[in-house]
């Protein structure tokens, strides 16, 4: 059973429907037993990093989160939820994040204010991923496939090496990171259609 | 390279699509969610319902909608209409959309934009502007002003100022329809498309006006439009959409090539 944790932000209806298209069972919740007893987790997330900081505190989920990463079940971070597993994020001030990988959440640049730029802000719609390295929810996923984007800041892994995938938007940034069971992606594979799916399939295939 | 969007919208009242969709070999022309699954397969970028339902007994029908197609369909879904609560927000989200567009309401309380915003995150809120060409806006000089209630009520407000208000307040994103040319199937109106994709950081939508796939190239190369939300070209059949993104490409357009539907291996 996957556990896809459920704490009060954004459109999880998506998520566990993605899976359950690939034939995964999966549940909303933030119940600390069923994530504990879960095969796999899903930290997914919008909004912006302070709220959903906040509400990880207040649902108490943060000693789960790193209970079920440091357990070695396989552990997927979508969009906010994958900035989250980072040191900090600079979105409206300073916030701390979980510190589960070191770097930083920055701002995507923006060329001008006036508003005279080709790279609108947020970056939303699809664009493409080059894979550096096949973690095992990539596989059978090549590089220049098409996945959905919608953020206005990204990560900056203080260990290049982490780097799974890089996309081009204005600065080439780091689409997807994987450290051993951990695996996170700034795109929404829920809202990829086929290549998605397939990603999701694979996690899920993931032991 | 971030591609340029293709979204098909559908106008939806008491949950079942109006403006005659024909589709051939189409098992129930009248289900949103029959008709979102053909333009899932066929490579739409996103999906736009535009309720119109007018009952507010009915109003909850939307959401049956957005559940059946979130079941459905593995891409972004817009749901406008009728919007104009916090609540009424939370529920389409937590029936399965993924943003909403607000357009009366932000009008008659501009500070509604401010708050959802703060509460869901900017990436959720598009604002939905409704504009008409007008000599009389601001200060004499020719420009669009915003009209609401489907183009029946005026406000004086000059368009594109409001389009910058709006991104100011939270909105991630702008839904912007030509009240002069939708319907027409003549051409997006280029200038105040290109005025206000000009004005704004943040992408914009252009609607109302397509009737061939020369509409959609100029809107991307003349107004500078982000995305192209269309109706009737795609209802009718006038073209797929993957006959769009092939025309789109050989001009040049990056965009996202039409699917080939692919088994999940």
């Amino acid at each position: 059973m996957i556990a896809i944790i459920d704490y009060g932000m954004g459109n999880l209806r998506s998520v566990q429907k993605g899976f359950e298209c690939v034939g995964h069972d999966a549940v909303v919740t933030r119940d600390l037993l069923v994530i504990d007893q879960a095969s796999h987790v899903v930290l997914p997330g919008v909004g912006a990093f302070g709220d959903c900081m906040d509400n990880l505190a207040r649902f108490e989920l943060m000693d789960v989160i790193y209970r079920s990463i440091a357990s070695g079940k396989p552990f997927l971070g979508i969009c906010l939820g994958y900035q989250l597993l980072f040191s900090e994020s600079e979105e409206f001030g300073c916030h701390q994040g979980l510190g589960i990988l070191a770097g930083k959440v920055k701002a995507i640049p923006r060329p001008s204010d006036d508003g005279a730029t080709s790279f609108k802000i947020p970056h939303m719609g699809w664009n493409t991923i080059q894979v550096n390295t096949v973690a095992p929810p990539l596989r059978g996923i090549a590089s220049d496939s098409y996945v959905y984007f919608v953020h206005s800041y990204y990560v900056e892994p203080t260990d290049c090496a982490l780097v799974s995938t890089q996309t081009d938007y204005g600065i080439s940034f780091a689409s997807s990171v994987w450290k051993d069971n951990v695996f996170a992606t700034q795109w929404h594979p829920e809202k990829s259609q086929a290549v998605g799916l397939q990603v999701l399939k694979n996690f899920g295939d993931w032991q | 390279m971030l591609t340029k969007r293709i979204i098909p919208c559908l106008d939806v009242k008491d949950g079942r699509v109006v403006k005659g969709v024909s589709f051939v070999n189409l098992r129930d022309a009248g289900d949103p969610v029959h008709i979102a699954q053909v333009y899932d397969r066929e490579g739409a970028d996103e999906l736009c319902f535009l309720d119109i339902t007018a009952s507010h007994e009915k109003r909850d029908t939307i959401l049956d909608v957005v559940i059946r197609t979130a079941e459905q369909v593995f891409m972004p879904l817009t749901v406008g209409g009728g919007i104009r609560t916090i609540e009424d927000i939370r529920r389409l989200l937590e029936a399965g959309a993924d943003k909403v567009s607000i357009n009366t309401a932000a009008v008659e309380h501009p500070d509604f934009v401010k708050a959802a915003a703060n509460r869901f995150g900017s990436q959720c809120i598009v604002v939905a502007i409704d504009a008409k060409r007008a000599t009389t806006c601001e200060g004499g000089e020719p420009g669009w002003e915003v009209f609401t209630h489907g183009g029946r009520n005026s406000t004086g407000l000059d368009a594109v100022e409001w389009g910058k208000r709006m991104k100011d307040y939270g909105a991630g994103e702008i839904l912007l329809t030509s009240m002069d040319q939708d319907g027409r199937q003549d051409g997006y109106d280029l200038a105040l498309t290109a005025a206000i994709s000009e004005s704004v950081s943040i992408p914009v939508i252009a609607s109302g006006g397509a009737g061939t796939l020369q509409h959609l190239y100029e809107a991307f190369h003349v107004g500078k439009a982000d995305a192209v939300l269309a109706a009737s070209i795609f209802h009718y059949q006038t073209f797929s959409i993957g006959q769009a993104k092939s025309y789109l490409a050989q001009q040049g357009i990056p965009v996202r090539p039409g699917t080939v539907p692919v088994s999940i291996s």
